[in-house]
């Protein structure tokens, strides 16, 4: 995974809330056995409409969804977050994601940035009135900055280590390996198996 | 102090704990689908490692297979490269797969408790939300993604977070008409979809313990639409019954060991949640949702809200969208709602209990001729014991179209869609935009409701048959 520290670039204003996995990347979408190339089908239904706000060439090179409440909720599919990726976002900001979402996106390395409400508020003005203002996402020091605008955001400690360092979770596991080994051997025997 | 059960559970399998880590918890049971493990496996095969537990794996294919012609190959070649794929997988990695055609094939979320494998006290992972559906069982099951879903297939764990605990009490008992999917989208409305954020839900009081295993399911399996990863139900005798005999449950002195390990699987008395609902059964009218996520419900006897009524910004932003897409007014009474199709089926209600629900009320009776009704059995099994019992052909007299087992039109990724602007009443779990089929309105029922709205071409409750 490539390391995150600090990002800086603009932001898409989202204002919608509990945007779901589905609304994301449709069902339709999954069911092709890649990793990558998702980035036509994010937010598919809603791309149909050409007001909305992906289709706005001003937002083109965006690389900072600034969503509303409730993001990534229903279906666990990583698809979402690959789709986020493939079209060129690194991090989303909200002030609140469903928890599937966000894990995903801390293992494909999308940065979920937790920032209040009132922050995502300004944000949204800020670049809805110029969508060239430059935002600054830093890892290191948790914060969010956008023109005059300067907030601490929260991120577990772990999923921000690992962003920053780029490590691999597997790899992280298996130097526990014999500890699982071990606690392989403490399982009863009525707990089923399935060959 | 005591423990919760969900506490019980995660602490009996910590494999390592640190400070400022997760905990890494061991994983008993992986269940895999087609959908999102193929980059799972590729994963493992470009770090040249294997599957470390194939024994605690098992297969199924779900989510886009056809229901009907089972017996030919999938005609989407693009489904049926991804089910190639998850075949192909099993062979290469020596794991138990359960293919379309075989007697044990099914939704994933079926399969597991009907053949025993799911079992009180045990960590069931799955890459689908619904996994949460096993909590039923007294198991700590949820959902993964596909970066997790590669993890567990190559070490058995996951490094996870420890969460919250919030007691769901539902007292008293559920009236005549009312079931568990009415109790969970009451629970959903309460709550929000954002309110179980964080928790493992677990669900207590008289109204749970009088739940069949099937209604239990049905309850635990939306928990995460309240945005909750888990949902728990103690077992109690009624687990064991349900057990008992399965498949893969244990046997002899195994079974009597582990039927005393589960009875231990209960919250503490002295035990503290870190936060507690309580909803009262005894006036619980069925549920219906009017928008496009699950916490938009109201009682059936109630009419569509006018999104001015919501104090909350977001909320009625949410509500005027909402209404937008269902096409739906403010003040309209939910029974009269019209609808194009039923669809009775879904990991949330596709259960034998759920068929003999739906069956007991179209039994003589005729699918109103505006309305297509689509009823898809959860696993094959499901479907050859509806047959022993006769309700195919109670469904098919009523001139509701019976299909053999899978997702089917829960989701819109197999043949079984909305059509654009399409109305559904469905028993499945989620009324997103375009789930159920691009441009698709769907309003999430219990089987009852799902019965009677076939039978009238509006939503509407079995009292209203005669």
């Amino acid at each position: 995974m490539e390391k995150f520290v600090t990002h800086t670039g603009t932001g898409l204003p989202l204002r919608r809330s509990n945007v779901d996995t589905d609304q994301i990347i449709p069902a339709e979408y999954l069911k092709r056995i890649t990793r990558h190339g998702f980035e036509d089908a994010l937010f598919k239904a809603w791309r149909e409409d050409p007001s909305f706000v992906l289709n706005k060439p001003e937002y083109k090179k965006a690389t900072i969804l600034v969503a509303g409440p409730e993001f990534g909720t229903g279906s666990s599919r990583e698809h979402a977050v690959w789709a986020l990726m493939d079209y060129g976002f690194k991090v989303v900001l909200s002030s609140r994601y469903a928890d599937i979402f966000r894990g995903n996106s801390g293992k494909a390395g999308l940065v979920t940035a937790e920032v209040p409400q009132d922050v995502i508020e300004k944000i949204w003005a800020m670049i809805e009135k110029d969508p060239n203002t430059q935002i600054t996402v830093d890892l290191d020091k948790r914060q969010v900055k956008a023109g005059d605008l300067l907030a601490d955001f929260q991120i577990d400690d772990y999923v921000r280590w690992r962003l920053m360092e780029g490590l691999d979770d597997i790899g992280l596991t298996l130097r526990h390996e014999s500890k699982i080994t071990e606690f392989e051997k403490s399982r009863p025997s009525y707990k089923p198996v399935t060959l | 102090m005591g423990k919760t059960l969900a506490e019980k559970v995660w602490d009996a399998h910590i494999v390592h704990q640190a400070s400022g880590e997760p905990d890494l918890l061991f994983i008993d049971l992986h269940l895999v689908h087609e959908v999102t493990s193929p980059q799972a496996f590729d994963g493992l095969r470009a770090a040249n490692r294997k599957v470390r537990r194939p024994d605690l794996t098992l297969l199924t294919e779900d989510h886009n297979v056809p229901t009907q012609d089972i017996d030919k190959p999938i005609a989407d070649l693009v489904s049926r490269a991804q089910v190639d794929a998850l075949r192909n997988n099993a062979k290469e990695f020596g794991l138990k797969i359960f293919s379309l055609g075989d007697i044990d094939q099914g939704i994933v979320h079926v399969v597991g408790p009907q053949l025993g494998l799911t079992q009180p006290g045990m960590t069931v992972v799955c890459g689908d939300s619904h996994t949460s559906t096993h909590g039923a069982f007294g198991a700590l099951a949820f959902g993964i993604g596909t970066s997790e879903v590669e993890h567990v297939l190559a070490t058995q764990t996951l490094p996870l977070k420890p969460f919250k605990t919030m007691a769901i009490t539902v007292n008293g008992k559920l009236p005549q008409g009312s079931t568990a999917k009415d109790i969970i989208l009451a629970v959903i409305a309460k709550i929000s979809t954002g309110g179980g954020q964080g928790y493992v839900l677990e669900y207590r009081g008289e109204a749970i313990r009088a739940l069949s295993m099937e209604g239990r399911m049905t309850i635990c399996n939306m928990s995460i639409e309240a945005g909750a990863r888990a949902g728990m139900i103690a077992p109690d005798e009624t687990t064991f019954e349900y057990m008992k005999g399965r498949e893969y449950a244990p046997k002899g002195k195994d079974w009597d060991d582990a039927v005393s390990y589960w009875k231990t699987l209960k919250t503490d008395d002295d035990a503290k949640f870190d936060a507690e609902v309580i909803i009262d059964a005894n006036s619980l009218t069925p549920f219906v949702t009017w928008g496009t996520n699950p916490g938009q419900g109201v009682s059936i006897d109630d009419v569509v809200p006018d999104p001015n009524s919501f104090t909350d910004p977001t909320e009625k932003t949410a509500a005027e969208r909402a209404l937008v897409y269902m096409d739906l007014k403010a003040g309209t009474k939910m029974r009269d709602i019209k609808v194009d199709t039923v669809f009775l089926g879904s990991c949330t209600n596709g259960r034998i209990e759920d068929l003999r629900a739906a069956a007991a009320i179209l039994k003589g009776q005729k699918v109103a001729s505006s309305v297509r009704m689509m009823v898809v059995p959860g696993s094959a099994k499901v479907a050859i014991q509806a047959e022993h019992e006769g309700l195919p052909a109670i469904f098919k007299a009523a001139g509701a179209d019976w299909r053999s087992a899978g997702c089917s039109m829960c989701l819109g990724m197999n043949p079984d869609k909305l059509k654009p602007g399409e109305r559904a009443a469905s028993t499945s779990n989620r009324n997103f935009e375009g789930r159920q089929g691009p441009g698709g309105r769907t309003h999430l029922v219990s089987p009852l409701v799902a019965a009677a709205t076939a039978i009238t071409g509006h939503l509407s409750t079995p009292d209203e048959i005669k």
